[in-house]
């Protein structure tokens, strides 16, 4: 598995990591030219302006309270820092309630569709029963695209019409769920910019459903964040908290070029972890995110 | 919220620079950090913006301060100026093919929008006249046909579709053929999305471009990525030479500075952005407006232009002459009622600054729109000896400049203990940068 994340990592690796290391590699001492340069590359990787001064800073003390002189060094250190910002919380979800209920939003286009696919998938691999509820009832065609994952995986897909009221279709889903003693509820919710008001409170409705019908529920509440998302990013991850009460991200699309540097920035301002990474187009290529064992994968470390 | 802080960094780089007739070079790479700081912040793609800065720094140093404004505003005014220009002009316009059917491939990474995109340019070009056929090459997401085949019938144009099993070449190609047998004139084209880096995808939009050849490929791109943009459009340019961009989810908060980097690696145009989910949300491109947006400040560029038209500069000669020799009278305070009256409504002009509200040591100010009309009715009140020697209006003259505009007597000590502070704080503020021409700030 750790072998997948890496391959997964491959194109980020080769954009954030290697640069890093060139401009080590290239550096005879640890000065301001050689913290400029990986200025740079982290904002580069979208990590954003204040988060790379933030990280950097404690890189600069941790290399004096060391006595660090080796530019090689900062290697280490850095890496130790990224993954500190990130260490809240473990990849894996609890699912030892029945069912437990999965809410998963984000902005249009970030992969909510695909992401519950693999989830479900995921969950079927380890014998569990799982109802989706496809309550993006907005797309065109988002039912049938969600229909067509639920064959693959093997999952129940529980629908209305299009443009019926999606807080229906997930009271349908959680007494289908009720019924069939299913052991995870995965709900779709439409994408939608996070500034649009109407369209939040709607969301705050299928929240308040889910609630009512099952006692703690939703169990998890999953933002799915697009890694080529730049800042905004944060102010997805900070309205659509403040709406749903999210309490992990999905970081989608890493097997590209762009490094997904915002969940550093939405880790270390909003706590929110990083739950999954998405790293390929495959049923299997969503990955449990594991800061321990995502940040090693990332500098290309193979003592793991 | 990240634009408020943004805007008050600007604020603050504002005072730090305030009270200088020339820009010198420290100075501006003062304010050129905050931009650049702000530019990053707003995604623009770090190369760019390192570019930009310089070109910025080298126009922007030893420019005159102009009389009506600020010189962080003149230097806020070049950035907004050069960002202006680099994003190009208005281009709206698809290029239609000298015979038709024109054919438009539409193309961009996944997510970008582009299913909904194709729709909304096939309505565009649909109220426009033409009759447009969509093309659902898109074989492999589930559903992209069903999707295309939806929204295409809501606003009525045909989508033509052979199902997941064929290339989408061969649909691109037979497409064309129908729309030319059924005199449709645009051949709108919606393409797979993958991540750029996929090299299949590449060779498979390269051979759509030699099947059909289409009279412009339109690359779709997610206002709201960051950094990577620079990436996907040099890609896509580079394998399929794009004519244009379109630039979708601009109805969010995102400050798009995307579109800099897009624009700037490409050369292309911005052609339209989409601004909503639904089908007719799709915009001419404005740069003015993308430049204010990108760098977070609301609509601060109207306000100095209003400023400019406002002031003449001539007037403002006389007045800071005035200033200086200390002959600033109460006509001289009409005269700038009437030009802060030219630039419109005084509560829209404070909303268009940025931040405005939010500083309290302004609220108790006489933001009044009536406490001006007041004041300008008092003044008209007085003869013009009192205007010119306030010092003459003794309490009959008071009683009657009262009866005259329709105020009482507290209102008119009130004003004439207004003008005599402002005209003590101009007399220290002259004193202090003498020489220095700069406005004085108005006293209400």
């Amino acid at each position: 598995m750790f072998k997948k994340l890496w391959q997964g990592l491959t194109k980020t690796r080769q954009g954030f990591v290697d640069r890093i290391k060139a401009v080590v590699g290239s550096s005879t001492a640890i000065d301001d030219q050689l913290f400029e340069e990986l200025e740079e590359i982290l904002i580069t990787a979208d990590v954003g302006v204040d988060t790379t001064i933030n990280l950097l800073d404690r890189v600069r003390a941790e290399v004096r309270a060391r006595r660090l002189f080796d530019p090689q060094d900062v290697i280490g250190v850095l890496q130790e820092q990224i993954q500190q910002m990130l260490a809240e919380g473990s990849g894996e979800l609890d699912l030892t309630k029945k069912p437990t209920v999965i809410l998963v939003v984000g902005v249009n286009g970030t992969g909510k569709t695909t992401t519950i696919g693999k989830l479900a998938h995921r969950f079927r691999q380890d014998g569990l029963s799982v109802i989706i509820a496809a309550a993006d009832t907005f797309r065109a065609a988002a039912i049938e695209q969600l229909q067509a994952w639920g064959q693959r995986a093997g999952a129940d897909v529980v629908h209305h019409q299009a443009g019926s009221d999606p807080a229906a279709v997930v009271f349908d889903a959680l007494a289908a769920a009720r019924a069939r003693r299913a052991d995870a509820v995965i709900i779709d919710t439409a994408g939608r910019l996070h500034t649009q008001r109407n369209l939040m409170e709607e969301l705050k409705k299928v929240r308040r459903v889910v609630a009512r019908e099952v006692p703690d529920a939703p169990h998890e509440v999953l933002l799915v964040v697009d890694a080529t998302t730049g800042q905004n990013g944060l102010q997805q991850a900070r309205l659509f908290g403040e709406a749903v009460q999210v309490s992990g991200i999905v970081l989608t699309k890493l097997d590209g070029t762009a490094k997904g540097g915002i969940v550093i920035p939405i880790a270390a301002e909003l706590g929110l972890p990083v739950k999954f990474v998405g790293v390929g187009e495959g049923v299997n290529d969503l990955q449990p995110f594991i800061a321990a064992e995502f940040v090693p994968a990332l500098f290309g470390d193979h003592k793991l | 919220m990240a634009f408020e802080s943004l805007t008050s960094r600007l604020q603050s780089v504002f005072q730090r620079l305030r009270g200088k007739g020339k820009l010198d070079e420290k100075e501006v790479t003062a304010a050129l950090r905050e931009v650049r700081l702000a530019l990053l912040e707003a995604d623009v793609n770090f190369r760019v913006v390192k570019d930009f800065a310089a070109r910025v720094q080298e126009r922007a140093i030893g420019q005159e301060v102009l009389q009506s404004l600020t010189p962080a505003q003149q230097v806020i005014k070049i950035v907004h100026q050069e960002l202006t220009n680099l994003m190009g002009q208005t281009h709206s316009r698809i290029e239609l093919a000298p015979k038709p059917p024109t054919v438009l491939m539409v193309v961009g990474l996944q997510g970008s929008g582009k299913t909904t995109t194709v729709v909304k340019l096939a309505r565009y070009l649909q109220k426009q006249g033409r009759s447009p056929l969509l093309v659902a090459a898109d074989i492999y997401r589930p559903a992209a046909i069903k999707q295309l085949t939806v929204l295409g019938e809501q606003i009525s144009v045909p989508v033509f579709s052979m199902g997941q099993g064929t290339s989408p070449v061969d649909i691109s190609r037979a497409a064309v053929r129908q729309a030319i047998a059924q005199g449709r004139d645009v051949v709108l084209i919606d393409t797979a999305g993958r991540l750029h880096i996929d090299e299949d995808l590449m060779q498979e939009l390269e051979a759509i471009k030699a099947a059909v050849n289409p009279q412009e490929i339109l690359l779709v791109v997610d206002a709201m990525t960051g950094q990577d943009a620079v990436q996907v459009a040099e890609t896509f340019n580079a394998r399929l030479s794009v004519a244009g961009v379109i630039l979708t989810k601009l109805d969010g908060d995102t400050r798009g500075g995307a579109a800099l980097s897009v624009r700037a690696v490409t050369g292309r145009p911005i052609k339209f952005i989409g601004v909503g989910e639904k089908l007719d949300a799709l915009e001419q491109f404005h740069p003015e407006r993308m430049a204010s947006r990108v760098l977070g400040m609301g609509d601060m560029m109207t306000l100095i232009e209003k400023a400019e038209s406002a002031f003449d500069a001539q007037q403002a000669r006389e007045m800071e002459k005035k200033l200086r020799t200390n002959e600033f009278t109460l006509e001289d305070f009409l005269e700038q009622i009437k030009q802060m009256k030219k630039m419109g409504p005084l509560e829209e002009i404070l909303g268009m600054i940025p931040g405005f509200n939010k500083m309290k040591q302004l609220k108790n100010l006489q933001v009044d729109e009536r406490e001006m009309v007041k004041t300008e009715a008092m003044i008209k009140s007085m003869t013009v000896r009192e205007r010119r020697d306030p010092g003459i209006i003794d309490g009959s003259r008071r009683r009657r400049i009262a009866r005259g505009s329709g105020t009482r007597v507290q209102d008119v000590n009130r004003l004439l203990k207004q003008f005599e502070q402002t005209r003590k704080m101009i007399k220290q503020f002259v004193g202090k940068d003498k020489g220095k021409r700069r406005l004085p700030q108005m006293p209400f």
